[in-house]
């Protein structure tokens, strides 16, 4: 037991130094995401009260493509140099390390998109009350999108066009989360409760948690055969 | 059970049993045809354009069962290992995706009368679209990876986790619905359906089912022949031979 903390800490730490080290990887998804919510205002115009309305949807979308494109890096160096090869044969759960190296790429990932939106926020005239509600919709919603990415990333692993593919395959699943997220701030705006979409939100996280490691895990086992 | 599983055992039932599966789907058809065009009444409310449905909600039945088979079956090969159940699985997810373009298409000429335009966002049609994207996704996964029983079961993996969300996506289409929709489209459902019109709707929604079967058996003997093609068996088939 004892051991696989430990594991789980070294794995963790260890593929937040490898990341760093090469630091241009975790700006691109984050630059990307500014860069696609900048866009729009030029696309529609600057009336603040347009920005304002289509705000939370761009926002979240904004989040989904960036998470996508940070997937290949989830796996695809460990699966060139034979690291993932290890970890599969190791006498630890994959599905448990699968799911640190998620954490750990969520926390490069997912984390610097929930804190860099209030900016984004300012750009879209959103109203200050809102602000606090697209951070923690992020907050609980990023962590879903890295979950049901790593099962993308896993089965398109190693495959010709994987990065496209990866998108056919993940952004359905997206859906409902885009709903909530994007719901959840929309209606802050309007003055509706948005205590459910939370709970829904909170709800869809405790659900990938519990499954999609292990789906993850499988994928990588047949993307490793 | 096990000499059922055998791909050649199963490829001769399967050639004897479409004959059958088709005629019935012909019959089966023609008279939930006959019923719907002809004897059931025109609704007092959507006119003759009702008639449409007979169609499209079959289709769009067919479209949310094939992926549960799908899935049931992806599970089955991940399993036991079985390569009929992997066979079963790729053979549906062409014919479901047919019959979820089916439904969105009769979907859309169904609400240029009803709601005076091609596309709306309603809450059935647009969950039935993002069902057309899964299918999409998974017949693109299985045709990137050259092994077939790799492929076949990475997709399994795949339809696992959608089928979890299919419900979660249903859901959350049909709450975000509630919450955007335009005052203008009224709801259009049926809360009771008359015994005229139900009985050519089951009679379609019954021969939709045969017809996929009687398709899909025909696909798995193709995918059996191809993955069976070095084997004597195949081989040494008659049709081969002459």
């Amino acid at each position: 037991m004892l051991t696989l903390i430990k594991a789980i800490g070294r794995l963790y730490r260890r593929d937040l130094t490898v990341a760093l080290r090469r630091s241009t990887d975790i700006l691109t998804p984050l630059i990307f995401f500014v860069i696609v919510v900048s866009l729009f205002p030029l696309g529609l115009g600057p009336e603040p009260n347009t920005l304002r309305t289509i705000a939370p949807g761009v926002i979240w979308v904004g989040a989904l493509l960036a998470t996508m494109l940070s997937l290949n890096r989830l796996f695809a160096n460990d699966y060139a140099d034979g690291t993932l090869e290890q970890m599969a044969l190791a006498p630890f759960p994959l599905g448990l390390l699968v799911l640190t190296k998620i954490a750990a790429h969520w926390t490069l990932t997912g984390l610097p998109l929930v804190l860099i939106s209030p900016l984004l926020a300012v750009q879209m005239n959103l109203p200050d009350s809102a602000f606090g509600t697209l951070a923690l919709s992020l907050l609980l919603g990023t962590p879903i999108l890295s979950l049901l990415g790593a099962v993308g990333a896993a089965l398109t692993l190693g495959l010709r066009g994987g990065g496209v593919l990866v998108s056919l395959l993940v952004l359905p699943l997206y859906t409902p989360i885009l709903i909530f997220g994007a719901g959840s701030v929309a209606g802050v705006m309007l003055g509706i409760d948005t205590g459910a979409h939370f709970s829904l939100l909170g709800a869809f996280l405790a659900l990938a948690l519990t499954f999609l490691p292990w789906a993850t895990a499988a994928a990588l086992r047949v993307s490793l055969d | 059970m096990h000499k059922y599983a055998s791909p050649k055992f199963f490829y001769t039932l399967a050639g004897q049993l479409i004959p059958w599966l088709g005629g019935v789907t012909v019959l089966l058809l023609l008279a939930g045809l006959y019923l719907g065009l002809f004897v059931a009444p025109a609704d007092y409310q959507q006119g003759e354009s009702y008639r449409i449905m007979f169609v499209h909600v079959p289709a769009a039945w067919m479209s949310m069962f094939i992926y549960m088979m799908m899935a049931g079956a992806g599970a089955v090969a991940l399993v036991w290992n079985i390569k009929l159940a992997e066979i079963f699985a790729n053979s549906c997810a062409p014919i479901g995706a047919s019959f979820t373009f089916l439904a969105l298409a009769t979907g859309s000429l169904w609400g240029k009368p009803m709601w005076g335009t091609w596309w709306a966002w309603d809450a059935r049609l647009t969950s039935e679209l993002i069902l057309f994207f899964l299918y999409i996704g998974y017949m693109a996964l299985q045709a990137s990876i050259e092994d077939p029983r790799r492929a076949a079961r990475a997709a399994a993996i795949l339809a696992l986790v959608g089928v979890v969300n299919i419900p979660v996506i249903h859901f959350s289409v049909e709450w975000w619905n509630t919450l955007h929709q335009p005052a203008s489209l009224g709801k259009v459902g049926t809360p009771s359906i008359h015994p005229s019109m139900l009985a050519p709707l089951l009679l379609m929604a019954l021969g939709f089912k045969t017809y996929f079967f009687a398709t899909m058996l025909m696909r798995m003997r193709n995918e059996i022949l191809e993955r069976e093609r070095h084997t004597t068996w195949v081989t040494d088939m008659p049709e081969l031979k002459a």
